[in-house]
Formats: C-alpha cells, sequence, structure tokens
C-alpha cells in the first residue's frame, strides 16, 4: 500500500549564470544543507540519498554523484542517480518520494542540480552526427517551430507571450534565488530584445543558471513528529505521476503531447482533483519558453484547447490578480539550472502549500501542482501537494 | 610561502579529448547511403504502414524492425518553421537563416532542414519545397549532402493535409 | 503455493522473465535500439506479456558510453512506448532500474514492470571514458586508466595477504570453463591454470586473464509481484531481500581491500539468514570477486558465477542486471532454490547492490 509522504525540508542555492565561488560539491551541500536545516535534521539522520540532473555532459563528469557522495552525505547508505532529461528534477523527487510511500525508508535526501558554467551544454547538445543536418539551432530551435504551430491552431495573438515574459519576470522580483531580476521589465523590453529563433524573442526564453535545489521527504511519522519540533508545515503529498511517449512518430501532437495529458489526469485522479483551476491554489509549471504557458494551461486541462491564451492574456495566472496564478517564482523563465528547474517547480510549488513562499505567497494556497517536461516534450513528471493531509 | 600567496583557485580547466565511433545501425545505414546517392530512403512499419525517414532502426509507437524499404521524392511541405538568429560556435550559416521541418511527399514525419532561396519575411506553412543536393563528387553519407531546400513555385499545401505532421 | 516473505519489503515481487543478446567484442551492425529491440521483443515472448501488460518500465545506461546526450531517449523507441507509459531511466547500471523499479512495486498499485539495460564499450576507449567518472578536481585530470586502479586494488589484496595470484587464475580459470555452457558469453574455454599464470602482467599484479572482456550487450528483465507471478512461470525467484549502498570516492579514504558497502547490502537483504546455492557476482576484476565473496560471506560451499559472471561477458550498464537475470534462471530451472545476486557500479566497487532470490522448495 502507498504510505502517506510529506516534504518536510526545503533549500535551494541562490541561482546565477556562474556560480564560481563554489564547486559541484559546494553548490548542492548549499540547498541540501538548507533543507536539511528546515527539517531539523542533520545528515546522519537521513536514510537515503537521490540525485538527479541532467545529461553528464552539460558538467563533463560522468555519474558525477559518484563524487558527490560524500558531500551529500550518502556514504554507507543507498544512493540513486535519475537521468530523465528536463523532466529530471521532478521524477528525482517522485523517486524519493516513493522510497517513502513504499515503507521502505522514512527520511529521504533529494538534490538536484546543474553547473552549466562549468562546460558548455550548447556543445554538449549538439554532438555532430551524420543523420542530423548541421544548422545548430539550439533548443529554442527545436521549440520554436512548434510554438508556431501552436499559435496558428489556436489564433493567439503574437504577443501572449511576451505577456508570459513579463509576468513570470515581474513575480521573479519577489524571490530573491531567482536568476534574473530585472526590475524594469516591460513589454516594450521584451518586444525589443533581439528575436533569436523567430516567433521567440531573447526576453521570451529562459536562462542558463548554476543552481541546486533539495527536499527532505518524510513518512507520515516523521513528517509529524519534526513539524511539531521546527514549527513549520510539512507539505502533504497528494499524488505523483511520470509519463513518456516516443520522441518522433507519425502524427505526434507536439503541440499538445498526449503523454502530459495522461500524466496530468493521473495525478489529478490520485488527488482528486476534477477542476484543476478551481481546486488548485497555485501551480508551478516548466515553461522555458514563454508560449509554453499558455499550451500547458490547455495540456493540463486549466481551459480547454485553444482556450489557453485567453487565459494567460486575462491575468488569471498572475500572482497579482489572478485565480490561478503560475510560476509565481519567477518560473524557469527566471531561473534555469537544468537538472534542478524540475526539482524547483515541485518544491516551490511545496513552499506555497506550507505558506512558506515569502513575498510570492499566494494567500492561503493549501493544494498546488508541481510539474516538468523534458526532452521534446515527450517525458513529464508531476506531483500535487497540499497542506492537509489527503 | 606565506597565506598571502595563496589565493585562492576558483577554476581548473581540464581540456577532455574522447574519440567514439558511430554505430549507424542496419536501418539508418540505409538512409544514410540513399544521402550518398542523392536519394532520400525511408522505411515502413511492418505493423502500422507509417513511413519514417530518417528511420532510427524500430518503429517508435510499435518498438519493431521496419524492413520495407521506401525510396521517397525530393519534393515535400514545411509544415511548421522558425527563423534562427542565434549566432553559435561553429555555425557555417549566415544568420538569419530558416529551419523547417520538412514532411517528405509520401512520409509520415517530417524532419529539420535549411531554407534557402526564399526570403526571411515570405516563408509560412505549408511552403512547397525541393531538395537541392550538393554536386556529385561532394555527396556523402550524412545529411549534409542536401545543401538545402527551396520553393518549388507550386501552390501551398492545404493546412489539413499536414495538420497531423507538425 | 506461496511466496516466502521477504526480508526488506512488505510485498512478495519475483523476477519472471529474462533476455539478454550475445555479449560480444563489437555489435558494429546493429546500434543500441536495434541490439536492444530482440532482446525486449524475447523478454515479452517468455512471459507471454506485451508492453500493454507493463505498469511500470524503467532502464540503467549511460550517455558517456555513446559520446552523445540523452542515450536512453533512443533507446526507449526499441519498446515502443505508445499510448505513454509510466517510464523513468537510472544514470546507473539496471540492476539499480530494477530497484527503482521494486520500490514502486512495493505499493500495491502496480503489478508488473520491465527492467532493460545496455552499453557498448566498443564505441569509444573505455578505460579513458571511465577516468570520467573520477574526482574532476584531483582525480580525472590525471586520466589513470581503469586496470590501473583495479591493480591498486589487487595490490591492496595481496600485500595483505587475502588472497594470491593463484586464486586470481583459478577464478577466471572457473570463469571461462562455465562459460562454455553459457551461449551469451564472450570468453569461453578450458585452460589450465598454470597456462594463465605464465601470462605476461597487463599492469602488474593484474594479468591480462584477470581483466573483463570490452563488451557490447544489452539485456531485460520482467518483475511480477504477487500471485500474478505464478501466471508467468513456474517457480518464481522470489526477491526476498534487496539493498544497496555506497562508499567514498576517495580510494585513499577507504580499504581497497575490503567491501563495506557490499556487507551493508548484503546484512540487510539477508543474505546470512539461510544457506545460499548459488552467487551471480558483479566483480568485473578477478581480485574484485575475492573481495565482493568476501564481504557478503559466501563460503567455499557456494557455487560463484555459473554463467561465467563478468569475466566471460562485461556489458557496461547491463552486467550488474545479468546477475540478476541469470541467478533467477537457476531458481526456475530448479538448480537452486536460494541465490545471491550482486551488482556495482562506480570506481574500484564503491556502491553496491545485493539481492537474494528465493524459490518455493
Amino acid at each position: 500500500m502507498t504510505e502517506r509522504c510529506a516534504v518536510i525540508g526545503i533549500g535551494q542555492t541562490y541561482h546565477k549564470a556562474k556560480r564560481e565561488d563554489v564547486s559541484i560539491a559546494g553548490l548542492v551541500r548549499e540547498a541540501a544543507r538548507a533543507a536539511l536545516d528546515d527539517a531539523g535534521m542533520d545528515w546522519g539522520d537521513i536514510d537515503a540519498v537521490v540525485v538527479g540532473k541532467a545529461p553528464d555532459m552539460f558538467e563533463g563528469i560522468m555519474m558525477p554523484e559518484l563524487y558527490l557522495a560524500s558531500a551529500l552525505g550518502a556514504v554507507g547508505k543507498p544512493m540513486l542517480r535519475v537521468h530523465t532529461a528536463g523532466s529530471v528534477g521532478g521524477s528525482t523527487a517522485i523517486v524519493a518520494a516513493h522510497l517513502v510511500q513504499s515503507g521502505i525508508h522514512k527520511r529521504v535526501l533529494t538534490v538536484a542540480f546543474e553547473k552549466q558554467s562549468d562546460s558548455d551544454a550548447m556543445w554538449a547538445l549538439s554532438v555532430p552526427r551524420p543523420f542530423s543536418a548541421p544548422l545548430l539551432a539550439g533548443a529554442g530551435g527545436y521549440f520554436a517551430p512548434i510554438i508556431r504551430a501552436y499559435m496558428h491552431r489556436s489564433g493567439a495573438p503574437n504577443d501572449v507571450g511576451m505577456k508570459v515574459a513579463v509576468k513570470d519576470r515581474l513575480q521573479a522580483l519577489k524571490n530573491p534565488y531567482a536568476h534574473l531580476h530585472l526590475p524594469d521589465i516591460s513589454l516594450k523590453m521584451v518586444e525589443e530584445s533581439i528575436m533569436l529563433w523567430d516567433p521567440l524573442h531573447y526576453l521570451e526564453s529562459c536562462p542558463s543558471s548554476d543552481g541546486a535545489a533539495a527536499m527532505v521527504i518524510a513518512s507520515e511519522d516523521v513528517a509529524e513528529s519534526t513539524s511539531k519540533v521546527t514549527g513549520r508545515p510539512p507539505a502533504w503529498v497528494h499524488g505523483t505521476a511520470m509519463r513518456s511517449e516516443p520522441t518522433m512518430f507519425a502524427g505526434r501532437n507536439q503541440v499538445n503531447p498526449q503523454a502530459g495529458r495522461d500524466c496530468a489526469k493521473d495525478v489529478y485522479a490520485q488527488a482528486g482533483i476534477t477542476n484543476p483551476r478551481q481546486q488548485l491554489d497555485c501551480a508551478e509549471v516548466y515553461v522555458p519558453f514563454s508560449w509554453y504557458e499558455p499550451m500547458w494551461l490547455e495540456n493540463l486541462g486549466f481551459c480547454d484547447e485553444g482556450d489557453g491564451w485567453k487565459l494567460t492574456e486575462s491575468g488569471a495566472t498572475a500572482l497579482d490578480g489572478g485565480d490561478i496564478p503560475w510560476n509565481c517564482s519567477g518560473g524557469v523563465l527566471s531561473s534555469n539550472p537544468i537538472g534542478a528547474s524540475g526539482m524547483l517547480r515541485f518544491l516551490e510549488a511545496a513552499l506555497q502549500v506550507r505558506n512558506m513562499a515569502g513575498e510570492h505567497q499566494v494567500e492561503g494556497a493549501s493544494r498546488a501542482l508541481g510539474h516538468a517536461y523534458g526532452g521534446g516534450s515527450q517525458f513529464f513528471s508531476m506531483w500535487v501537494v497540499g497542506s492537509d493531509k489527503r | 610561502m606565506t597565506e598571502e600567496n595563496l589565493a585562492p583557485v576558483t577554476m581548473l580547466s581540464t581540456p577532455i579529448r574522447l574519440d567514439y565511433d558511430f554505430t549507424a545501425g542496419l536501418a539508418q545505414s540505409k538512409t544514410l547511403a540513399g544521402y550518398a546517392q542523392g536519394k532520400f530512403i525511408g522505411q515502413r512499419c511492418p505493423k502500422c504502414k507509417q513511413v519514417y525517414v530518417p528511420s532510427g532502426g524500430s518503429c517508435p509507437t510499435d518498438g519493431v524492425a521496419m524492413d520495407e524499404v521506401v525510396e521517397l521524392p525530393n519534393t515535400g511541405t514545411v509544415t511548421t518553421y522558425c527563423i534562427v538568429n542565434v549566432p553559435f560556435a561553429g555555425q557555417s550559416i549566415e544568420l538569419p537563416y530558416i529551419c523547417g521541418q520538412i514532411l517528405l511527399d509520401g512520409a509520415n514525419i517530417s524532419f529539420m532542414g535549411l531554407l534557402q532561396e526564399i526570403p526571411t519575411d515570405e516563408v509560412r506553412m505549408g511552403l512547397r519545397v525541393e531538395a537541392v543536393w550538393v554536386p556529385e563528387d561532394e555527396l556523402g553519407p550524412n545529411l549534409s549532402s542536401v545543401k538545402y531546400f527551396r520553393p518549388t513555385g507550386e501552390p501551398d499545401a492545404d493546412y489539413e493535409t499536414f495538420k497531423e505532421y507538425l | 503455493m506461496s511466496a516466502p516473505k521477504p526480508v526488506v519489503g512488505n510485498r512478495p515481487v519475483a523476477i519472471c522473465s529474462f533476455a539478454q543478446s550475445p555479449s560480444l567484442r563489437r555489435v558494429d551492425q546493429a546500434n543500441e535500439v536495434e541490439m536492444l529491440m530482440p532482446v525486449i521483443a524475447e523478454v515479452f515472448a517468455k512471459a507471454n506479456m506485451t508492453k500493454d501488460d507493463m505498469g511500470f518500465i524503467c532502464s540503467g545506461s549511460t550517455d558517456y558510453l555513446i559520446g552523445g546526450p540523452f542515450s536512453f531517449v533512443m533507446a526507449l523507441d526499441a519498446v515502443g512506448v505508445w499510448p505513454p507509459k509510466s517510464e523513468s531511466h537510472v544514470e546507473m547500471d539496471a540492476a539499480w532500474a530494477l530497484y527503482e523499479a521494486w520500490v514502486q512495486l512495493q505499493e500495491g498499485v502496480i503489478d508488473t514492470a520491465l527492467v532493460y539495460g545496455f552499453g557498448k564499450s566498443s564505441l569509444g576507449d573505455l578505460s579513458r571514458v571511465l577516468a570520467m567518472q573520477l574526482d574532476p578536481y584531483t582525480m580525472g585530470p590525471l586520466w589513470p586508466d581503469q586496470v590501473s586502479l583495479a591493480a591498486l586494488q589487487a595490490r591492496a589484496l595481496l600485500d595483505r595477504g587475502l588472497s594470491t595470484e593463484q586464486e586470481f587464475a583459478e577464478i577466471a580459470a572457473r570463469s571461462r570453463h562455465d562459460a562454455l555452457k553459457n551461449p551469451n558469453a564472450q570468453v569461453r574455454n578450458e585452460i589450465p591454470v598454470a597456462e594463465l599464470l605464465e601470462e605476461a602482467y597487463a599492469v602488474s599484479p593484474l594479468r591480462r586473464h584477470t581483466l573483463p572482456p570490452l563488451s557490447d550487450a544489452a539485456a531485460a528483465v520482467i518483475l511480477v509481484a504477487g500471485d500474478r507471478a505464478y501466471d508467468v512461470v513456474d517457480r518464481p525467484a522470489w526477491i526476498t531481500g534487496i539493498d544497496h549502498r555506497v562508499e567514498t570516492h576517495a580510494f585513499g579514504a577507504r580499504d581497497l581491500a575490503v567491501s563495506t558497502s557490499t556487507a551493508m547490502a548484503a546484512k540487510i537483504a539477508g543474505v546470512g539468514n539461510g544457506p545460499v546455492d548459488i552467487a551471480e557476482l558483479h566483480g568485473p576484476f578477478a581480485p574484485q570477486e575475492v573481495i565482493v565473496r568476501q564481504a557478503i560471506g559466501l563460503d567455499d560451499s557456494v557455487t560463484i558465477n555459473p554463467s561465467g559472471g563478468p569475466l566471460a561477458a562485461n556489458p557496461m550498464m547491463a552486467a550488474g542486471l545479468i546477475r540478476m537475470g541469470e541467478a533467477a534462471s537457476r531458481i526456475w530451472d530448479g538448480s537452486a532454490t536460494r541465490a545471491v545476486a550482486h551488482a556495482t557500479s562506480g570506481p574500484l566497487l564503491q556502491q553496491n547492490l545485493v539481492c537474494v532470490l528465493e524459490g518455493e522448495s
């Protein structure tokens, strides 16, 4: 049977383009130590460690968790290393949750990171192969044509993406950990930024960040007893789900992938959610390029197909005045340590329902969605967390 | 040595060189051999009957080998596209350039290709294009054999005919 | 019929199907997907199941073998995950993918899982590739090759009087002999120990025969929970104990002649709770078998590596999972009632997994 589990400790680094003040070990410890402090625990209290990050070639170290074992206090413990492309931060948290839900462990530390400045991610993604055209278009070059297809299908006006870019950066100003703090952000500023991958402007794309995220996930009894001591509430896990579909296949709906819809359906069923817009108080959703907000609004069932842009345009997804705020932390558009980006979504959802998000707190939030996707939108991981047990 | 001499080391560069052989695989070899002859070679799945070019060796949805070889024509449709204006190390094409998703006639999957001989503000979804190959003596078993795609001048394809392949 | 009560976990889960491709020095026609596809087909056929019967899919592989990112992404096409599936991947030997799947099966929400791993050592220079695993500040830049590192470990063992070069050679001879019965093994021959001891050192004190072969191969297993296991196989190989532990990466901080992580995992998995008939150990270098065997606490009555073990075939990222599949096969065919499978990951046995498999007597 699935045992209850909860997030009782949360930590993250200050995300930056280059964290030259710390090594990879220093980076992951910064997040892990903060999570342990939040949980009122020390390294020795942890039963197992689950590490996640995107491709090893991003830092140029094969299975870096092996060398990080001591830094993460994993010596003498079980340690797992997850890699599911961009969704990895989410999948890593889910693997950690299962270790508790299965009754195997009671206190699991999970950490995800990327130190992009240690190598060159663009290089790592562009290993020449004879079957690919020598176009070197990068991730934006992959997603921009899909965004164009969405715009065509939905008839969305051209400025919706820019509105998301502004909204998320304004919200990032309330998050001290966010990489991008752009106090002067405006539609005009986004519009005047260079058109990198038409239809995507520079400011509609995520930055490249160094950063790490960590959580302590605990069993029901541990969560209750530690919470009494620390005075900080747990975030109860109401459901977790992962889904994958093939990368490329005939008739694949890349704009609104089936795997994303199935994953959402599964996690909502576990959490007892039938109307996500009404029943969730906020969501942290992996939006690395602005247009993915309206696209995922539809994919995740917050509205009907074709209506996502209308929700964005109406301000429904804004922290300031919206009924279903998305990415109050500033999201991936404001901080993108790739391997950790998914875990940051999961972690921010947990912060919200613990009422510990500080300036970007959604008042009274009691149920939130954390979401990550990866690859060419074929890998999805999601969880729903709440301030009450379910 | 005094402590002042021991400035903190903040960066350590380790040059890495690793050489790999690339296994094209049984199915992909046929596609690559086709490029060397200036032809698009695809494969059909025995179960779902869809035509893949290039084929990775298995049908992504059925997980079975695709053994039927299908030669595809030089013409196709731009299903969607983007205009690239980002400089990258190693880039050899002048900015801005157009990356199109090309659905060859008779194929059931599109692939990314360079579009030329059309101004960036005239490109559109549904544009009919054809492949321009490098001169015969430069053909090789890789996609670099296709120099680029250019408009054929035919009327645009109807959205309904390619909307499943975006 | 009823499954033995597990020592770790609450729900009995069994290995019910296993397939592997022959280990070869170089699979040069098929790419990874094509190497894996027949293995996946076979593991389903043996179980009389399809991908649609699977509640979860988990794989193990590593990008640095192929030299490009996301090698697991392409490999997924060998399964055909459509409609979409619940699926995950570890950048570890697939034995740990099996562990992840086993954890999920404990919860009782799903009853079945497909686990697979694959690796081609032939694409790059494996010794150099594996140097990428080392501490990037203090060890990696020195580019130590894996044979030299294994020689350090062998030397520690010899100097402590815990083994002899004679024993290393006996392990190699036994492995090659047993591999004659394993059509998937790569190094299979009958060779006297005396002859092996005449070989020159590759890196002292390691002679060539103490080194694992470079292998390309893939492997897959199907896990089934509860009574459904009996629908698949007459005598399921029940996982009654499974655990894994990691040690520090700093060689200087470890006693290389012993494996404390293996010993811990073996204790938690309950190896000592009963007699062991056979063990499949993943010590790729001959001296490592001595260390692992000692750590698990297996006496001379236990048959070690009846498949020929990693000295006969050592496909990276799959060799650990193959140990579990081979051990399960001995339960299915009745030649063992209680078996141990071991997997290792990282340099010099840094991380180890021990699994106890039992069949009803």
